[in-house]
């Protein structure tokens, strides 16, 4: 059988839960790239244009690495939850990039709420392409999607519980495919752990309630993952002691969003852009005034 | 007194101007063109790594501001562009301002009704009728403005008397300016016309047509790109530009579904990005010489379709040349890049 192969990367984060209870409910044998490493790192450079963002380079290197090891690559492509929850472009040209750069085959689907492209239909429409029973398809979707609720909210109850700790409280505001990849977030979150901070994650919270919360800082803000990332920072001002907000460079929508947010909240903040050639060394330092800042204001 | 600014993009302030002026009945408020200076107050307040148009609108915004404005008036397109209202009124108002901001367009669907309703903040007296009728004469001013500058763009590098298509343009755009109906807009146009096509120009039998593609405000204001026109027609180079208010406004959408057939493209990338991939296309197919693609640095849905757009035109074996412009860009690099490709399409004339 056809074996789909998933870049650990941009959408990753967002739908792993999903699309992989769903292929294995559905028997499709899938493999998933490895975390970030210098070579995928590296052939990702190789392969994007100068400008495009780090997050994005990356990606390309996790396509590049699965390339010849599966029939298909899963690339799919996401341009709104709802007209005031937009995606990045990056998000909406992913596929067609993909597509011109690689001689590969694509598993594609698209979600765009404002014509009514739901995630059902495009998991329908890859099960349907890789040529399942259709009488499978409608319970396993119903798996997966059980899977993802109950995994959601797992995540969201150990987030809320960690807030209610004593030790120093950092909230990660960042993309997840940023905060958790091993090049990008892992290094900073390791060292933060080990200086015996508790860090909470923007993301893992109920996205209903962040992306109302957003409101009190932006009004006009539509790129969805943006919203939520800052509606957290609202939601949990009263428990923190710090915000660490983690980008990679040049993020459109965080270019604006990261500068409104600094103006308009009060906690003590950092604002961490990783490129290219960003060395743990010299964010080390900066964490560590950071850290030795709110230790003091704890003191106090 | 509402004082009304707004950022510019090329000559499009002469009917903004107009409708403000006539339909709201409000004063407007015209900073200087960017210089040096509103380029150098706008990179200053702005976010580092957001794109150029940010820091030219800001600049121009401040300006506005300095000269007594208080209600500002931004646009927004399909990418952060709609996004920039927003955190411009929060710098602003930093830095101590007091004004009202109005965000025509937020998240790039431009909505009739939505446009009516904040105009009708600004202007509590406004009637519908007046606002229908002023936006469609305004609207024709646009498409008329946009018809003899593609006259121009195809000829002024030929122009025999220097200096003859710009100083015409400027008396049009004032007689524009002053009209009060379409019959009288009509009329003007008419005159215009034909007067631009009286100046005289002497076409060579052989001369090089290179097509302009990519981000939307720095093709259309001329700031923002260096003059790159104006380099260009130096050099005696025909422009086929298709980016302008007319097409953003009105052709946008039937262009793009009516076309996307033509690359190996299956969706909107955002922005303008699918319609420079399908222009690539056509000026590959209509044999021109060489294609320019310039964007303000950082513009995403440009950067995503680069890569494809060197694909199909090196498929097609026509030479891009890529710029991206910011606010410290430095002229003279601009210069000797285009010098440069210029030599090179006589090489391959040559060939």
């Amino acid at each position: 059988m056809d074996k789909v192969g998933i870049p650990r990367n941009i959408f990753y984060y967002y739908d792993k839960d999903i699309v992989e209870t769903f292929l294995s409910e559905l028997k499709i044998p899938y493999i998933v790239s490895p975390h970030t490493n210098k070579k995928i790192l590296e052939d990702g450079l190789k392969l994007a244009s100068d400008e495009m963002c780090l997050s994005f380079k990356i990606y390309l290197g996790h396509i590049n690495y699965l390339k010849d090891k599966c029939d298909y690559v899963f690339v799919p492509r996401m341009c709104n939850l709802g007209s005031d929850n937009q995606m990045c472009t990056n998000f909406m040209s992913a596929y067609d990039i993909v597509n011109n750069l690689f001689d590969i085959k694509i598993l594609n689907y698209d979600i765009d709420y404002d014509s009514k492209h739901f995630l059902k239909k495009g998991l329908f429409k890859i099960a349907n392409e890789l040529k399942c029973p259709s009488g499978k398809i409608r319970k396993a979707y119903k798996v997966a999607l059980k899977t993802y609720k109950d995994k959601k909210k797992r995540e969201i109850s150990i987030n809320e519980g960690n807030l209610k700790n004593n030790k120093i409280k950092i909230l990660i505001v960042g993309h997840p495919y940023n905060v958790y990849d091993d090049f990008i977030g892992s290094s900073i979150i390791k060292y933060l752990k080990q200086n015996d901070v508790e860090v909470i994650f923007s993301d893992r919270f109920d996205s209903e309630i962040t992306n109302k919360l957003s409101k009190k800082i932006s009004k006009e803000l539509y790129f969805k993952f943006s919203k939520e990332n800052i509606g957290s920072i609202i939601y949990a001002k009263d428990k923190i002691d710090g915000v660490i907000f983690l980008s990679t460079f040049p993020c459109a929508p965080d270019s604006l969003v990261t500068e409104i947010t600094e103006r308009s909240i009060d906690i003590p903040n950092i604002n961490l852009i990783i490129d290219d050639n960003a060395s743990f060394a010299g964010l080390e330092t900066r964490l560590e005034s950071f850290l030795d800042v709110l230790k003091e204001r704890k003191n106090d | 007194m509402t004082k009304i600014a707004f950022p510019y993009i090329g000559d499009y302030h002469v009917p903004a101007k107009f409708f403000i002026e006539k339909a709201l009945g409000k004063e407007v408020i015209m900073p200087p063109k960017i210089t040096k200076k509103t380029v150098e107050i706008g990179n200053k307040n702005s976010p580092e790594f957001v794109c150029s148009p940010f820091k030219y609108t800001l600049g121009t915004l401040i300006e506005a501001l300095e000269m007594g404005a208080d209600t500002l008036i931004q646009l927004g397109g399909g990418c952060r562009y709609g996004y920039y209202a927003e955190v411009q009124e929060k710098i602003l108002k930093d830095l101590g301002y007091n004004f009202e901001m109005v965000n025509l367009i937020n998240n790039g669907k431009p909505n009739f009704l939505g446009i009516y309703r904040k105009l009708k903040k600004i202007s509590p007296k406004i009637s519908i009728f007046k606002f229908i009728y002023y936006g469609f004469l305004t609207s024709k001013m646009v498409i008329y403005m946009d018809i003899i500058d593609s006259y121009i763009r195809e000829n002024i590098a030929f122009e025999l008397e220097e200096g003859s298509f710009e100083s015409l343009k400027k008396l049009m755009l004032l007689d524009f300016s002053k009209i009060n109906n379409f019959k009288e807009l009509k009329n003007k146009f008419n005159y215009y016309k034909e007067e631009f096509r009286k100046l005289k120009v002497r076409k060579p039998n052989d001369f090089y047509k290179v097509g302009i593609i990519g981000e939307l405000y720095t093709i259309m204001e001329p700031a923002s790109n260096y003059y790159l026109e104006k380099e260009l027609a130096k050099h005696k180079i025909e422009i086929k530009r298709f980016t302008n208010a007319t097409y953003l406004l009105f052709e946008k959408k039937r262009f793009v579904k009516k076309n996307i057939k033509h690359v190996n493209i299956k969706y909107k990338m955002g922005a303008d990005a699918t319609d420079n991939i399908i222009r690539t296309q056509y000026l590959c197919d209509e044999k021109y010489d060489g294609i320019i693609h310039i964007k303000s640095s950082f513009c995403t849905p440009e950067i995503a379709a680069m890569p494809i757009i060197s694909k199909v035109a090196s498929d097609n074996n026509v030479p891009v040349l890529f710029f991206s412009f910011d606010t410290n860009t430095i002229e003279t690099g601009v210069h000797t890049r285009l010098e440069a490709f210029y030599d090179m399409l006589e090489m391959r004339k040559r060939k």
